[in-house]
């Protein structure tokens, strides 16, 4: 049930596809590093306590 | 001041532990809200909204132009607040926030550029001009990269956040210059402000609505990021301490 975007569709569709990547790009990069810093702090804290 | 009124006042959000917990209960709910109001007013905009009689189709861009372009504004102010909270209180917590909310910021710009300029091009014929708002976002964008790359240049975090919150003060001039050079510009190409409280002539309840419902959903989106990654940054600040702690002790 795509609409019809007449002439305009290449303009619209593209102004979609780039916002939607670039949205996506910055969510998915945020979860990223958020991960690696939660799972480095992990087991940097789990060593100095193993370590005393 | 009693400690309940500490433990229930703004600044004890200041406290790194408090951040983390009570930003981690929240995180569900905005990822959530966010994603239900990005779908609903994206899909409603997309597919239910009728053809501009001047613009044509053209007119379903302004569901992602104007929530970037708001956010690209808002998310700069935010990090002045940040910036003048870390400069006048020193609290670790709100540098982070400024930083955390710059990469955010300098998405939402480019977006606002780019399908401006998509948009630009079937409308005025061009993809670019150097029309006062287009001008003061570029440079907006700009001040976005060197505030990130400042951060990224400075060893010292606590002197990258004086640094750094003096740019944010200086680039804050564009900010509102690219808020208001529709109202006291008038020789560029870009139209006025689409959504004012004083505007007599707004876009129409057809595209308003669904406009607010996208508007909703970036700034629920904008608040998750900020708050997941001044996490992020937290946790980023307690590894350097960490790791120079561990160094001290070998």
């Amino acid at each position: 049930m795509m609409p019809d975007l007449g002439k305009y569709a290449d303009t619209v569709l593209t102004a979609y596809a780039a916002s939607i990547l670039l949205l996506a790009v910055l969510v998915a990069a945020s979860l990223w590093r958020g991960r690696r810093m939660r799972a480095e702090m992990d087991t940097l804290e789990a060593r100095m306590r193993r370590d005393g | 001041m009693s400690q309940i009124e500490k433990n229930s006042s703004l600044w004890s959000y200041a406290n790194p532990r408090k951040f983390l917990a009570t930003t981690e209960r929240v995180m569900p709910f905005l990822w959530g809200a966010a994603l239900i109001c990005l779908v609903v007013g994206l899909v409603w905009g997309f597919f239910f909204t009728p053809d501009d009689y001047r613009q044509g189709s053209t007119v379903k861009i302004i569901y992602l132009h104007v929530p970037a372009a708001l956010m690209a504004i808002n998310a700069w102010m935010m990090m002045l607040v940040a910036s003048l909270i870390w400069l006048v209180r020193r609290h670790h917590v709100s540098a982070l926030a400024a930083r955390a909310a710059g990469p955010v910021g300098a998405v939402m710009t480019v977006i606002a550029l780019v399908t401006g300029a998509i948009w630009g091009q079937p409308m005025w014929g061009t993809w670019w001009a150097w029309d006062p708002r287009l001008t003061s976002f570029l440079i907006l964008f700009l001040f976005y990269l060197g505030y990130m790359a400042l951060w990224e240049a400075i060893e010292d975090p606590d002197t990258a956040a004086d640094l750094t919150g003096v740019l944010c003060l200086v680039g804050s001039v564009f900010a509102v210059l690219s808020r208001y050079a529709v109202n006291f510009w008038n020789q560029g190409l870009h139209q006025g402000a689409s959504l004012s409280m004083d505007a007599e002539e707004n876009v129409a309840d057809v595209f308003y609505i669904p406009l607010l419902v996208c508007i909703a959903g970036f700034v629920l989106l904008f608040i998750a990021l900020v708050f997941y990654r001044t996490g992020t940054e937290i946790r980023a600040r307690r590894i350097r301490a960490l790791l120079a702690r561990e160094r001290a002790g070998a």
